[in-house]
């Protein structure tokens, strides 16, 4: 069970989404998930091992590292991706649900079960908002918990065991800096990306 | 998904390719990201953990390594390569878009459509004319800009191409300049000079492609205007008249767009 499986996942819907929508497929493969997984997974490979404190108390990093990363900027990027893909999987069922049907009736219901129209459009229409909603929150998510997009070399930290403030050094602030405007800067076009479908959608 | 998915896309769009096109994606799968994957990712991968400097003072090592290497080397060629095979989708995009038009008429049952079945429809190799030119020299240029930008990049973030075995740092918390080892500088040197190399063919390669295009199109429009007698566009028999551009693409790639057909 890997990536593979959502690469699957998101071809098959392909077929039934319109012209947008496949640029929005091709920007979550190529510029989130390729990128994810030819460059951002290394660079936050050793974070925790790589976070210095300047202090030799035990227990001290560790404690520091959970204060400031209660969940690592990796860890949110993967869900965020998983969350944002799931919605396409609505469309994908009520397809095979429609296909199931005519089966079952053994005939022909439907002029393309995979065509946008009627309860299928509203489906797409509804995985497209729940796309966006996702995107946002997670947006919402990460400017909260790191007070907003930016990673600093030095973080200050008092948390019982270590004995006063300690001084504590993330590594590669710059590059994982650099990243997260990338990640930002990818939901914001899938975010646009979905707005617009649904506008081409709703005005069609 | 890996750059193996990225392959089976781009196999796609080298169906539609001029034969310097499909040169230069050889070189972009062998020599850029097969040897990323197979050896560079090797050499880097163990750059922070080597990364020595001459000081006992915890957070001195970190800060270093984050002021001489801002972005990795390697996750900049990770990058460069994303961006780089990206305008190629744009082909794929308008090629996918004609094809969706010839299904809609053929559904239409238009009298002007040529194919038999929707199987022909999808098989069909467009020829580079028209708006898919058009699509088709943007993308050249397009991926000409994102070498040229990342090359630059490269060169100056890094000041040139090689790499030091020895930089002074003197960032906070160090407590005075403090001498900082980088693992495997030679090794890394040389894999840096050959990645810039590769890059600068697929430039040449990209340049050769474009003036071939820019070639033809103006061979074309001279001969429609050297020609009066010039029939009423029909679109096959414009299609059969200039297939020179073509006679040199190869029917050995069969790969199909990944969800673009």
């Amino acid at each position: 069970m890997s990536w593979g499986f959502l690469r699957d996942l998101l071809s098959g819907v392909n077929k039934y989404s319109t012209g947008i929508g496949r640029i929005w497929v091709a920007v979550v493969f190529i510029f989130r998930l390729l990128v994810y997984i030819a460059a951002a997974e290394n660079i936050w490979k050793y974070e925790h091992d790589e976070f210095e404190c300047n202090i030799k108390q035990p227990g001290c990093e560790n404690v520091c590292f959970d204060h400031f990363f209660p969940v690592s900027h990796i860890r949110l990027w993967t869900l965020q991706l998983i969350m944002v893909s799931t919605p396409s999987l609505l469309v994908v069922f009520h397809v095979a649900y429609r296909e199931n049907r005519e089966k079952h009736h053994n005939q022909k219901l439907y002029k393309r079960p995979g065509q946008l129209d009627g309860g299928l459009l509203c489906t797409y229409l509804i995985s497209l908002i729940l796309k966006t909603g996702f995107e946002i929150v997670f947006l919402v998510l990460f400017y909260k918990l790191y007070n907003g997009f930016k990673v600093p070399r030095l973080v200050k930290c008092d948390i019982r065991p270590c004995p006063n403030t300690v001084d504590c050094y993330i590594s590669k602030p710059t590059e994982k800096m650099i990243f997260l405007y990338f990640l930002v800067a990818t939901s914001c076009l899938c975010i646009v990306l979905n707005l617009s479908e649904l506008s081409y959608l709703i005005f069609k | 998904m890996d750059w193996g998915a990225l392959h089976t896309i781009l196999g796609g769009v080298n169906k539609h390719s001029t034969s310097i096109g499909k040169i230069w994606l050889t070189v972009l799968f062998i020599f850029r990201i097969m040897i990323l994957v197979v050896a560079a990712e090797r050499v880097w991968g163990d750059e922070q953990d080597d990364f020595i400097c001459n000081t006992l003072q915890p957070g001195c090592k970190n800060v270093c390594y984050d002021h001489f290497f801002p972005i990795s080397h390697i996750r900049l060629w990770a990058l460069q390569l994303i961006f780089v095979s990206t305008p190629a989708l744009l082909v794929a995009m308008h090629v996918a878009y004609r094809r969706h038009e010839k299904k809609r008429q053929f559904r239409k049952g238009d009298q002007k459509c040529e194919y038999k079945d929707i199987e022909e429809i999808r098989k069909q190799r467009f020829r580079i004319e028209g708006s898919l030119w058009w699509t088709y020299t943007s993308s050249i240029f397009f991926r000409l800009v994102f070498e040229a930008v990342f090359m630059y990049a490269f060169y100056f973030m890094y000041d040139g191409f090689r790499m030091p075995r020895l930089m002074k740092c003197n960032a906070w918390p160090c407590p005075n300049t403090v001498d900082c080892f980088v693992s495997r500088p030679t090794e890394k040197t040389v894999f840096t000079i050959f990645m810039i190399a590769v890059s600068s063919i697929c430039i040449l390669l990209n340049v050769a492609e474009l003036c071939y295009l820019l070639t033809k199109f103006f061979l074309r429009r001279s001969k429609k205007a050297g020609n009066p007698k010039h029939h009423p566009n029909h679109e096959n028999k414009e299609e059969t008249k200039q297939n020179e551009m073509n006679e040199l693409i190869s029917d050995s790639c069969q790969n199909t767009v990944i969800g673009f057909s």
